[in-house]
């Protein structure tokens, strides 16, 4: 005998159908196969230009050997027996450049190189006056980390929520279209049923994100990037956990925006608004990820805060605060798009034909 | 019992349905029978509750339905509609489980209700690869997997090859039997009137006819009889009140104008000859339905 199912297990079980068409399903598993190996091969190579040797081969005797000692981390000292030994290394091409006892000019050791000596060499070896800055800017190279960092929180999100948010319109006028929703809400309430395409895309989506996040924990630790991944984690929790509601926000949005037309062709007369919605937050941290104001103002605004906040607290420009006062404004955004999202849902998932105005859909 | 009353709906000014009420009694079958666009297909989706109506009720055992009591209904609706992707066996399976049937229960049933209409070999193909005569027995399937207590189906029998409707038919008549409510609509009158046991005539949005096929066709029925003979019928013609239609040696068609003149000319009959046959002759389900929608 058939009793009927809780809202909870009706949700489920419609979540449980979206999540098993789409693992089925072989263009998503390959894309996603795709999207890990390009993960794992960025983080390797990332980890691998960090730890190739730069230093510079310098061919040393027993006399010079101790001029170079304190340089040990950019000159990569090779002992030989005499001075026409470090010659012939540098002849060879073995070395870039030899120091052998003797000199001129106050000097006791000499530069030999090739057709000419890496100036680092000589920089480095140099005497430079004591400077005073007054300004100290701690990180000097940090430009292109931040940038790197922005990038990557703002592709990743682009593509989930991209992908999964086209799903979820697809799933939905894919219903319409055949009809085979009039079956379900005869069996199922039309909430619980917007619900479950819900939970089961958000469930995908963030399978992607956790799955992608081990990928690049896996990469960074077996290349020993431990200190970009300490710096990571927390910032990569805030971008799951802000991920999850914006996600679910956006997925609402575009269930309610698929309702209301018809046919597969029409999804982008409803849902371009909403495209542009997700594409924003990375185009905005590519062009801005240096500005503050514009980075404070994204990582507030419930729509980019899932890369706004993560990138600020991953620099350590917010404050402890920060991304649970966004998340709360997040979360109110979320319950509300839930809320519309559901009334257009309601209203638009049963009239067929022209696509339904947002105006009848909100009010009847 | 299914009761429908005053049920009205207009779309945008135009009425569609005007004051439609009818009843669907358990363990019948129920034909529904109109033109297009006379209001069938409107009809059933607001039974069903997917459509809402503008005025009038539906009731079930006298109270009004709920979505609860939805639950228990089967649908099939006018445009057919599965996920084409899913599997046969797969799909009908996820329907009674969303009709609130345990996975084991629910594959149980679909398997052998699948295998009742003739799908058995299909069960692990897509839906889309089907023929549209075996979506059609999926799409029923769907209708029927839950062991609804009152079925709506719109047009069961279009697109169906005439094995396949003795198969649906023969299967719908089951569950009549074991006490289901059915409402089927259909175009095929000479299907309507083999199969049901009460009929609804809805034209232009009206019910114009409602109550058991007997009935209508007794409340249609002329005097008109047929009378097949021996010798030569040919004193018909001079009978008083009797009107002769067709006329061939021993066979004749007539009217009569009334129960006293039938026996009259049965005596007479019987007098000139042996009677190899004397019956009323029923107006057809077309003729009816052609005299109610004008």
């Amino acid at each position: 005998m058939n009793t009927a199912p809780s809202f909870a297990s009706s949700t489920w079980l419609v979540a449980e159908r979206e999540i098993g068409s789409k693992l089925r399903s072989k263009a998503f598993l390959i894309s996603t196969g795709i999207l890990f190996l390009i993960t794992l091969a960025g983080v390797l190579w990332a980890g691998f230009a960090a730890q190739s040797d730069t230093r510079i081969p310098v061919a040393v005797t027993g006399e010079t050997a101790q001029i170079i000692a304190p340089l040990d981390s950019a000159v990569d000292a090779t002992e030989v027996g005499s001075a026409e030994a470090a010659r012939d290394l540098v002849r060879e091409g073995e070395v870039d450049a030899a120091i052998i006892p003797g000199g001129e000019g106050g000097f006791d050791f000499t530069v030999v190189g090739d057709d000419a000596v890496p100036s680092s060499l000589l920089s480095a070896l140099s005497v430079s006056p004591p400077v005073e800055l007054l300004q100290p800017d701690g990180d000097g190279d940090d430009g292109l980390m931040r940038y790197f960092v922005s990038l990557a929180f703002g592709v990743v999100f682009l593509m989930a929520a991209a992908t999964f948010g086209s799903t979820i319109a697809q799933s939905v006028v894919e219903e319409k279209a055949t009809r085979v929703v009039e079956l379900l809400i005869s069996a199922v309430p039309t909430r619980a049923l917007l619900a479950g395409k819900v939970v089961g895309n958000t469930v995908l989506a963030m399978g992607q994100i956790i799955g992608l996040a081990a990928v690049a924990v896996v990469g960074l630790t077996v290349t020993g990037q431990t200190e970009l991944l300490a710096g990571l984690g927390a910032p990569l929790v805030w971008f799951a956990v802000f991920f999850l509601f914006g996600f679910v926000l956006l997925a609402s949005l575009f269930a309610a925006a698929a309702a209301m037309v018809s046919r597969q062709e029409d999804i982008g007369s409803t849902t371009t608004p909403l495209t542009f919605l997700v594409m924003a937050p990375y185009f905005l941290v590519i062009f801005f990820n240096d500005n503050p104001t514009v980075m404070t103002i994204m990582s507030y605004v419930p729509f980019s805060a899932p890369v706004g906040m993560p990138v600020r607290v991953f620099f350590g420009d917010a404050q402890w605060w920060e991304p649970i006062v966004s998340l709360v404004i997040l979360l109110i955004t979320c319950v509300a798009a839930i809320w519309v999202g559901a009334k257009i849902y309601e209203n638009s998932i049963l009239r067929m034909g022209a696509r339904v105005r947002l105006k009848e859909a909100l009010s009847a | 019992m299914l009761e429908l009353n005053g049920i009205t709906k207009s779309y945008g000014g135009r009425r569609v349905l005007d004051d439609v009420g009818f009843t669907v009694a358990p363990g019948r079958l129920t034909g529904f029978v109109g033109g297009n666009g006379a209001g069938k297909t409107t009809t059933m989706r607001i039974i069903l509750g997917v459509l809402a109506k503008d005025a009038g009720t539906v009731t079930l055992d006298g109270a009004p339905v709920t979505a609860a009591d939805r639950r228990r209904f089967g649908y099939m609706p006018e445009e057919r509609g599965l996920y084409p992707k899913m599997k046969v066996l797969e799909h009908i399976v996820y329907l009674a489980r969303l009709h609130g049937f345990s996975k084991s229960d629910a594959t149980t049933r679909a398997t052998a209700l699948l295998e009742e209409l003739g799908l058995g070999e299909r069960l692990g193909d897509d839906v889309e690869t089907l023929s549209l005569g075996n979506q059609q027995r999926a799409q029923i399937a769907a209708a029927l997997v839950h062991d609804p207590q009152v079925l709506i189906l719109d047009e069961p029998f279009s697109g169906l090859d005439p094995l396949a409707v003795d198969v649906v038919a023969g299967v719908l008549q089951g569950r009549a039997a074991q006490g289901t409510a059915v409402l089927f609509s259909s175009h095929q009158l000479d299907v309507v009137e083999r199969l049901c046991d009460d009929l609804v005539i809805i034209a232009g949005g009206t019910i114009r006819a409602a109550g058991s096929r007997d009935d209508l066709r007794a409340a249609h029925s002329t005097r008109r009889f047929e009378l097949v003979s021996a010798g030569d019928a040919g004193w018909l013609r001079e009978e008083p009140g009797i009107t002769v239609l067709e006329f061939d040696g021993g066979y004749a068609l007539f009217d009569a104008d009334s129960d006293d003149t039938v026996q009259t000319v049965l005596r007479r009959a019987v007098a000139a000859g042996d009677v190899a046959s004397f019956a009323p002759r029923h107006p057809s389900l077309a003729q009816i339905f052609k005299e109610v929608i004008q």
